[in-house]
């Protein structure tokens, strides 16, 4: 499992690295949406069936919304020169991620091998969950009785993010 | 803007029923098999954003359907948290309490409050991405070229 | 192991992205890579070898199911990356409808 995951993982890495170097911003969109694709394989690997669904539709409509950005404009993203600014950029870049990767190589001692995870919190989210809920999906027990109160934050997010796309797409300016 | 050729129109007509059923269905199973409320939200969403792209901005009436929509989207909202205040009122004295009984596991009506939830829930996360839609469409069409 | 060192660099792609980039539509594709990778993250932690699926089946009671609790969180976490993308897109279709490009360099110039 942990090779198939890696492979798959790997590809998804290809992917990104086009994304943001094509010149075309319409294939750079559309493999942004690859990406999220192969996503949903790896969660069906990973038996979250629940993940796979969302993720499938949510990428769409992501997709969707990206290319109306997107397909009207001029879509040529021009080649420019190195100047002082995108060296200091790249440099800050790279910096950055070396000492994140010291900072991950640290930290990665903590973590249970792969499929071996030692389940101390969800013991008591499994067993009798079925009784207790009386749901025979167990990740919407969890969702909607166990943690509640992360659902309804998370409609509230929704409808302030719609909120927020009606005050800026929907509001004329001073003439 | 306008709509698109009659084969789509009429692809349309065949599908987008079916779509909206199984979104309808992802949705009222939430309880028994993988999906939920979320997932079938999006799915009815999208359903809604196939009939907008195929008939096109001049044969829907774009402002008064997000005017509409909005409505929904504002009334579900309200429900969902009423359904979790209403908890104080049974039993014990907490929020998100699950107070209908609870029924048999693996029957369709089971589970207390849970399918509830997931209705409403459903409704309003496919309000919202259809009205995010519905806003980029109308910008596109009222901006000047 | 080597399934975490992986997901881990396709974070730094997304991060290398957001940091070096000058088109606008680049850095949104980016971010969405970012929080692609710290989904498939949260579903590694929580894999069993052996496990099923987290649906109860009371004719067949099986004793090893995979974590449900990480599944809980990233359900959450993808609608509201969702909802974060479609607003980025909002401002950056503003922005160019005003401004006529998508670089920023270019933006931070003019300041109409």
């Amino acid at each position: 499992m942990d090779l198939t995951i890696s492979i798959v993982t790997g590809f998804m890495v290809l992917g990104a690295i086009y994304a943001i170097h094509a010149r075309d911003l319409l294939s750079s969109v559309i493999a942004c949406a690859i990406v999220g694709y192969s996503l949903v394989i790896c969660f069906l690997l990973l038996k979250a069936p629940d993940l796979a669904i969302v993720q499938i539709v949510v990428d769409t409509v992501t997709l969707i919304i990206m290319v109306a950005v997107v397909i009207n404009s001029s879509r040529e993203e021009p080649y420019t020169k190195f100047d002082t600014q995108g060296y200091i950029t790249a440099i800050t870049g790279i910096l950055v991620i070396v000492i994140l990767l010291y900072f991950f190589a640290v930290s990665s001692q903590t973590l249970d091998v792969l499929g071996k995870s030692s389940l101390r919190m969800a013991k008591y989210y499994i067993e009798g969950a079925a009784q207790k809920t009386g749901s025979a999906n167990l990740v919407t027990g969890v969702v909607f009785d166990f943690r509640g109160y992360d659902t309804m934050g998370e409609a509230v997010v929704l409808v302030t993010a719609v909120l927020g796309v009606l005050t800026i797409l929907r509001l004329k300016g001073k003439k | 803007m306008k709509g698109m050729t009659i084969i789509v129109k009429k692809t349309t007509q065949l599908i987008a029923g079916m779509v909206f059923m199984y979104g309808i269905y992802v949705i009222v199973h939430g309880h028994l098999t993988p999906g939920g409320g979320f997932a079938g939200g999006v799915v009815i969403a999208g359903s809604l954003i196939l009939v907008t792209l195929a008939y096109g901005g001049d044969f829907l009436k774009l402002v008064k359907e997000e005017t509409r929509t909005t409505i929904v989207e504002s009334f579900a909202t309200i429900l969902v948290i009423m359904i979790a205040v209403s908890g104080f009122l049974f039993g014990m004295k907490i929020f998100f309490n699950n107070f209908l009984p609870k029924g048999i596991v693996g029957h369709l009506v089971s589970a207390g409050v849970l399918p509830l939830y997931n209705i409403f829930v459903g409704i309003e996360v496919a309000a919202s991405i259809f009205i995010i839609f519905l806003s980029l469409m109308i910008f596109k069409e009222e901006s000047p070229k | 192991m080597i399934a975490y060192i992986m997901c881990f660099v396709l974070f730094m792609v997304g991060l290398y992205g957001v940091i070096t980039r000058r088109n606008l539509i680049k850095i949104a594709v980016s971010m969405s890579i970012m929080e692609i990778s710290t989904f498939l993250f949260f579903a590694l932690v929580g894999y069993i070898d052996g496990g099923v699926a987290p649906i109860v089946d009371p004719a067949d009671p099986v004793k090893v199911y995979v974590d449900p609790l990480p599944q809980a969180l990233v359900l959450t976490a993808i609608v509201i990356g969702l909802a974060t993308t479609a607003m980025l897109m909002a401002i950056i279709i503003r922005l160019y409808h005003k401004y006529g490009t998508f670089d920023i360099r270019e933006i931070k110039k003019l300041r109409g």
